[in-house]
């Protein structure tokens, strides 16, 4: 996979080769790719001159530094209790019954993947979603179908 | 017992001050009156933990060193939390500008600030704010600021794990001591303070420490942003003066059916409502980061209890054996105890745990689950069983 070493070689260019820069390069990998492919992970190790371990050890303690395949738009459903409190299984339904996955899967198209994720921050307009780095929020079931299908057209 | 009745400031948003010309005036006093300007004023952390803040600079100031850091925590993940987002989405210059007062202080000339990855939406605003302030401080002061994004993890708010989440490692909190202000970011004097704290310190050198101290209560001075949801009709974030009692909070953001407010978010306190009236919010009651949660009676508080303990055995670190698995021997208690496989008594078995986990957890997250544990199952334990 030379493209993802020439990402991987290009970031560390860019944010430099010490242990210090490893999250800014696992940053731009998963901005890139949507998530951190073991190609990715050993190319960095190379790269940084760390072990593996070291490496995936870091990218697996960090939530958004996925290390399994994700859809060009990664939704995240707060599951916090205020988002719960307001209704956030009606809005993981919805998106379920119209992308035609589960909780925690990736549509076969790999458009879209659906996750949960802890508070972002938005306790006040619940329920809300992250789509990539995009906040949505005072969900409705109707309004998230709204914006699902926007997405779908990108 | 005296409380201040609920009051509405307006410090934190109100005009667009002229950041620079306040910085020029602050820089023409020595950096021991400024220190003693935000002593004086009696300003305490505002991220939770309520260190006072003219003394954390004062320590790294003291502190002999080649190189001092000052880091702005935005990596504000407390659940029930969002009042940060909303200053550095209205007033980043502020922020800015206490930042920079501090590097002066504490002679700093790199500050970083470690925004949550959840509001990497704000990072292009963030960033041309932060072009327009470099070149306005260009002839006042040596000081750069970098924004450094965090990747989703609600430790990294711990400053000693976030300190290890800059230098590229795994976001686990650090033993202490040392504190920062002796070894904190690269093992360098660090002032690490909370969004709104420096946006505080700076409104303190604009208006003086007295207009700040006139507001509050003796240990709890000024005001504070609150952020408000759950049952209330005008959820929202206020800033409001500190000392107030919980009963006239209720009253004021309640939709006339409160059961329960959790102050302070998943690791802070829930106060039932028997003791709405004597709970004061502030560092002499009840203490929080700004997180107010309002419950109504329509709330199951098993369900609320075990959606943090959920949080928090997610978010745990690992690193510790109290927190890692107190965690997660909390839910399989309470859901045990749910379901009549253990007997109601279970329960005090259970918050003797919680007890173990604050006395031996390492940081923070662990010590502090046992703030709502306890709170939910003492004060609501019938919900707990039935």
């Amino acid at each position: 996979m030379p493209e993802v070493q020439e990402l991987v070689k290009s970031l560390a260019d860019k944010y430099g080769r010490k242990r210090e820069n490893l999250l800014h390069i696992l940053q731009g990998i998963v901005e890139q790719e949507r998530y951190l492919s073991d190609v990715a992970l050993t190319e960095v190790a190379r790269e940084l001159d760390l072990s593996a371990a070291q490496v995936y050890g870091t990218a697996t303690f960090y939530t958004f530094l996925d290390t399994e395949p994700r859809g060009k738009f990664v939704i995240r459903v707060c599951r916090t209790i205020t988002c719960d409190m307001k209704g956030k299984n009606r809005i993981i339904q919805a998106i379920e019954d119209a992308l035609k996955i589960r909780l925690g899967e990736t549509t076969q198209n790999n458009k879209f993947t659906l996750l949960e994720t802890n508070c972002m921050g938005w306790c006040h307009e619940g329920p809300a979603m992250l789509i990539n780095d995009q906040a949505y929020t005072k969900l409705t079931e109707e309004k998230v179908i709204e914006i699902i299908n926007d997405y779908a057209k990108k | 017992m005296t409380y201040n009745k609920l009051k509405r400031i307006d410090l934190i948003f109100h005009e667009d001050c002229d950041c620079s010309q306040v910085l020029e005036k602050t820089f023409s006093k020595s950096n021991d009156e400024i220190i003693n300007d935000i002593l004086e004023s009696g300003l305490k952390g505002r991220g939770g933990a309520g260190f006072p803040t003219g003394l954390k600079w004062k320590f790294t100031a003291e502190q002999p060193a080649d190189e001092r850091f000052v880091i702005c925590n935005a990596d504000e993940g407390e659940p029930g939390t969002f009042k940060d987002r909303e200053i550095l989405f209205k007033v980043p210059s502020k922020v800015f500008s206490g930042m920079a007062v501090c590097a002066k202080v504490i002679g700093a000339k790199k500050g970083y600030i470690y925004l949550r990855g959840e509001y990497r939406f704000l990072l292009p605003q963030l960033s041309k704010a932060l072009d327009v302030f470099h070149k306005e401080i260009k002839d006042l002061l040596d000081f750069e600021i970098i924004i450094q994004m965090g990747s989703g993890a609600y430790i990294c708010g711990e400053e000693s794990a976030l300190f290890e989440s800059m230098e590229g490692k795994r976001g686990e909190p650090r033993n202490k001591p040392p504190y920062p202000t002796v070894a904190g970011f690269r093992d360098k004097p660090t002032v690490i303070n909370n969004v709104e704290t420096l946006v505080y310190a700076f409104m303190i050198c604009k208006h003086g420490p007295t207009k700040f101290k006139e507001l509050g209560t003796s240990d709890s001075r000024g005001s504070k942003v609150f952020s408000i949801s759950g049952d209330t009709p005008i959820a929202g974030i206020y800033e409001l003066e500190l000392g107030m009692s919980l009963d006239h909070f209720v009253e004021e953001f309640g939709d006339g059916d409160t059961k329960a407010v959790q102050v302070g978010g998943a690791a802070g306190f829930c106060v039932p409502r028997k003791k709405f009236r004597d709970t004061i919010i502030g560092f002499e009651g009840v203490p929080t980061g700004g997180s107010m949660k309002v419950f109504n009676s329509s709330r199951s508080m098993y369900n609320v209890l075990h959606n943090y303990l959920e949080f928090f055995e997610e978010e745990s670190c690992g690193q510790c054996t109290p927190c890692r698995v107190g965690c997660q021997q909390l839910i399989k208690g309470i859901e045990a105890v749910k379901k009549g496989e253990q007997k109601a008594a279970y329960l005090d078995q259970l918050l003797k745990l919680s007890e173990t986990m604050k006395q031996a957890s390492k940081c923070g997250l662990g010590q502090s689950v046992a703030n709502s544990f306890s709170s939910i199952v003492e004060n609501f334990r019938e919900e707990m069983i039935y």
